[in-house]
């Protein structure tokens, strides 16, 4: 069993493409080992720092195991003629086989058959031809190419290539680089020209030359560092996704502390946070109560900082962008986020869709809509309406300017200093959420529905525009849109309706499909993240699906009422009586008509009448209450009557006045119950 | 510690050793020196070329009236084409910085992604934000694409902000306070210059007069463009002596007004997009007319 260690050199690749790109390695080159019939019994794993990829294999088989094989060739009366002699097509066969043509035998069937046997060929040259593919075909979401237009693409350019089959080169070659038994170090720390020989003595010689090659490693080297220099009593703010970042832009990686004035504290925590962490990538330090210190952690993709060099530069760097975050909330307080709105007509939504300041118009109307159908009050509806007024104001700020990704925020942070109503500056600071599935969504009510109708306004311009997602592509984020409306109405617990909500929007005569993508969304909204069953969601949604926050009710009532004892036979049994009427003619056309109760058999009919007529009142009561849950038990209740209206009764008579009474009976019982829920969606077992 | 000047020389010497043609800077104004023709038509087509130069780079709605000790109206870019990229292109230019007394031993170098875009002059690439202790100091930029036309060769671009650059080594607060020469400071030179140009672009520039001048380089621009694609195929004595370059020069002349206007607030959001697209299809034409007349001089 042979190890394989394939290494591709490059420059700098993104960090955030470096797992996907390991994902994707691994499995092209299983897939090729596949395709040879040398992936059995083969394990391995991949690693990667900034300038390589690199995959380790053990247990391959050196060589593919002999095969034999046959050739089938013409039936012998071809092949021969009469008096035995070869013909042109038997001699054909003999040649393309490689034989003698009284070698060949004959099978039972009558042709002309070859026994070969086919060697296997070796792994090296089976790798060193797949593997240029292997690489290539790396999925990345942009590529480059660097040789020429022609050459190949990928990531960032590749400068080397190792690629050892027990220790043996498997030649190849990609844009000119061939594969070899070279790597190279660290860009200053290390060397190049590294000989190595497998991945045990590569991982060594890569660790001599400052390369830590396992992501978890740095990661672990970086928290572990990091928490050494939080002085006592403080601690660094725990953040995954830069740790994750900052173990793929280093090979090294060494922490170093740094301090900057406590003045800074005074500004924004989210504008402190956002240049330390999202622009300069570094760590947080916090007090136990989870204050912020005038203190941060910078990572280095070196092996120390033994001058304080690193630290003074990083040092310099943070208080300029502070002192830029101070002069921009200075300047920006000289004008009022209200005195901002004109010049929201300076700043264009969409070229079709006009200006911010159109937006906000519209918006605003939304606004007033909704909050009178939510009965929200004056108060709210007053705090709502000057939110979505001041809600894109920031847009024209320096702050924004600078940290675009602070839009929304900032317009909250101002309007609170600029002493707006608390709520005004809440729904302001909120009204993006949610924005990412981890967001919160808005606090209060004033917020969400300022939220609802920012994206509402969104969604209906682009709709009426004509501009809906196509496939992947959904350059206006539509979707994200239509989902934080759902997720909004439902964790809001705002009982409104889709329709209204597509009538409002602006989508005009695109309302349906609106409509349609909302529901889209709330399907996946239940299934995704609530964890409903496929089948409950298309009960619920086949039932009703215009008011979110219902459906959504129906759904967990149903989840919940599914695993009692009589609930799924009584599903079974609706299924029944929905393909009963289905061939006789549709449910609508029975349920239009009415029962006449002297038509019906005593016994099992009868019985199923009187319990339906007695439950009718209690199930609508309980769901006008919504009790969803009871009301479901209630109609499971009926599965003993049904079950022996099934065993007793035949529905499709010769008298046609009791089967069509039958028939609207039935069809009676299945609309009056399935309200809630559409119970032949339901799948049984 | 090494002044600002002392440098730019040190850097320009660095790039004449490996075979780059020191120009001096362009002498129309322009946003940044990939505009200049020593990048945007040099990269065209297939002739390998080197060049390194500074280019003053003019970005009017950047001035801050020589206030902010980080923004400047006019900032400096030593520009480097490396066509084709050698493949030891990064090793290069980590020497370059270690040329100025950078110790990459000593201070935290890294590339973190950065694919840079020109819509006005259709053009993109792929590459980095060269990042030193947290400061960026360079762009690093693989071209792809230059006048909306691939390209052949894949040429490297290296932008040094030479402002920021300075101002880290001599380890100073504010542009201004970089030491120019052992007698002058940046403020020293370069003070009146930002602030008049500041005043000028936010407030005096005459937003009639600058239209007029926008439409009549596009003009000029547009003029010359046709009259090239009017001549004969085989008529190459007058396609290859054909005044493309300073036709180049109106378009650029055009991207400098368009920024004026737009520092002094006078576009209106339509007409912002309308412009930049006005810009794009005097420069994707040029392009175009330019490899014609590249393939035909040979």
């Amino acid at each position: 069993m042979a190890e394989f260690l394939l290494e591709i050199g490059t420059e700098e690749i993104p960090d955030w493409m470096i797992e996907p790109a390991c994902e994707h390695l691994e499995r092209n080159f299983l897939d090729a080992l596949k395709e040879a019939n040398l992936a059995e019994g083969v394990t391995c794993i991949t690693h990667a720092t900034p300038r390589r990829l690199v995959i380790a294999a053990e247990g391959l088989t050196a060589r593919q195991v002999d095969k034999d094989q046959i050739l089938t060739g013409p039936p012998q009366k071809v092949a021969f003629d009469q008096d035995g002699k070869p013909t042109k097509a038997g001699e054909g066969f003999a040649k393309r086989a490689g034989v003698a043509l009284e070698s060949i035998e004959i099978g039972d069937d009558g042709r002309l058959f070859v026994k070969r046997s086919v060697k296997g060929r070796e792994a090296v040259e089976i790798l060193g031809e797949a593997l240029p593919d292997v690489i290539l075909k790396v999925h990345f979401p942009k590529t480059m190419y660097w040789t020429a237009k022609s050459g190949p693409r990928f990531i960032r350019p590749i400068r080397w290539l190792v690629a050892l089959l027990d220790g043996a080169v498997v030649p190849f070659e990609i844009a000119g680089v061939k594969s070899g038994a070279k790597t190279q170090g660290h860009r200053r720390l290390g060397t190049t020209g590294i000989d190595v020989t497998g991945f045990a003595d590569y991982q060594d010689q890569l660790a001599e030359n400052y390369v830590l090659l396992s992501a978890k490693t740095r990661r672990e080297r970086i928290e572990k560092l990091a928490n050494d220099l939080v002085p006592d009593g403080l601690r660094l703010r725990k953040n995954d996704k830069l740790l994750k970042t900052l173990g793929y832009l280093t090979e090294y990686p060494t922490p170093v502390l740094g301090t900057f004035e406590k003045e800074f504290l005074d500004l924004p925590e989210e504008v402190l946070e956002t240049v330390m962490l999202h622009h300069q990538r570094y760590f947080a330090i916090e007090d136990v109560a989870g204050k912020l210190q005038p203190q941060f952690i910078a990572v280095a993709n070196l092996d120390g900082d033994p001058d304080g060099e690193i630290r003074r530069g990083h040092e310099r760097v943070l208080r300029a962008r502070f002192n830029d975050g101070r002069f921009f909330w200075e300047v920006d307080q000289k004008q009022s986020l209200a005195d901002r709105m004109p010049d929201l007509d300076g700043v264009v939504f969409h070229a079709k869709l006009g200006t911010y300041l159109a937006k906000s118009k519209r918006t605003t109307t939304i606004v007033d809509a909704i909050a009178a159908d939510l009965s929200a009050g004056d108060e709210t509806a007053g705090h709502a309406r000057r939110a979505a007024e001041l809600a894109k104001c920031d847009l024209t700020t320096e702050m924004v300017g600078e940290f675009p990704e602070l839009q929304g925020v900032i317009g909250g942070l101002y309007a609170a200093h600029q002493g707006e109503p608390r709520e005004v500056a809440h729904a302001v600071y909120d009204h993006y959420l949610p924005a990412g599935a981890d967001d919160e969504i808005p606090r209060d009510l004033a917020g969400r529905i300022v939220a609802i109708a920012d994206k509402l306004d969104t969604l209906g311009g682009f709709f009426a525009a004509g501009m809906m997602p196509t496939g992947s592509r959904d350059p206006f984020a539509l979707r994200r849109a239509a989902y934080g409306v759902i997720r909004i109405l439902i964790e809001g617990e705002m009982a409104l309706s889709i329709d209204r909500l597509c009538k409002i929007s602006g989508a005009s005569n695109h309302g349906g499909d609106l409509r349609e993508f909302f529901v889209d969304r709330l399907r996946y909204y239940l299934r995704e993240i609530r964890g409903h069953r496929y089948d409950e969601v298309a009960a619920v949604i086949g039932a009703s699906s215009d008011v979110p926050l219902d459906v959504s009710a129906r759904t967990e009532a149903i989840s919940q009422v599914r695993p009692t004892l009589d609930f799924e036979p009584l599903a079974v049994s609706f299924k029944r009586i929905e393909n009963i009427l289905k061939k006789a003619g549709g449910v609508k056309k029975y349920a239009a008509q009415t029962v006449n109760p002297d038509l019906l058999e005593a016994g099992a009919e009868a019985d199923l009448y009187a319990a339906m007529t007695d439950l009718s009142a209690k199930v609508s009561g309980q769901k006008e209450s919504g009790d969803y849950v009871a009301a479901l038990n209630a109609v499971a209740s009926l599965r003993p009557a049904v079950d022996r209206f099934f065993d007793d009764v035949l529905v499709m008579v010769e008298d046609e006045a009791v089967r069509n009474n039958r028939l609207t009976f039935l069809a009676h019982l299945l609309t009056e119950f399935s309200t809630i829920a559409d119970f032949a969606e339901i799948v049984s077992g | 510690m090494p002044n600002y000047q002392d440098i730019i020389l040190t850097l320009k010497s660095f790039w004449a050793e490996q075979g780059a043609v020191i120009q001096e800077p362009l002498d129309v104004e322009v946003g940044a020196g990939t505009m200049c023709p020593e990048t945007f038509l040099r990269v065209l087509g297939p002739k390998p070329y080197r060049t390194a130069y500074v280019q003053p780079s003019r970005r009017p709605a950047d001035g801050r009236y020589g206030e902010n000790p980080n923004r400047l109206y006019k900032h400096m870019q030593l520009q480097v084409i490396l066509k084709p990229s050698p493949d030891d292109i990064i090793e290069l230019y980590m020497r370059s910085l270690e040329a100025i007394g950078i110790d990459l031993r000593r201070h935290d170098f890294k590339l973190e992604e950065d694919n840079w875009e020109a819509p006005t002059l259709g053009a993109w690439g792929i590459g980095w934000q060269v990042m030193l202790d947290g400061l960026e100091i360079s762009q690093f930029t693989y071209f792809q694409q230059c006048g909306g036309i691939d390209l052949e060769l894949v040429p490297a671009e290296l932008t040094y902000g030479l402002e920021r650059l300075t101002a880290f080594l001599q380890n100073v607060d504010s542009v201004y306070d970089i030491q120019w020469s052992d007698t002058s400071t940046y403020r020293d030179v370069r003070f009146l210059d930002e602030q008049q140009y500041s005043v000028y672009n936010f407030e005096k520039a005459d937003v009639d007069a600058t239209r007029k001048a926008f439409d009549t380089h596009e003009a000029e621009s547009q003029r010359l463009v046709a009259e090239y694609g009017g001549l004969g195929e085989d008529d190459t004595a007058e396609k290859s002596r054909f005044p493309l370059l300073p036709a180049y020069d109106q378009v650029l002349k055009c991207s400098h007004l368009f920024n004026t206007l737009d520092a002094r607030g006078a576009i209106s959001v339509a007409e912002r997009a309308a412009m930049i697209q006005r810009v794009r299809k005097l420069a994707v034409s040029l392009a175009a007319a330019w490899m014609n007349q590249q393939e035909v001089i040979g």
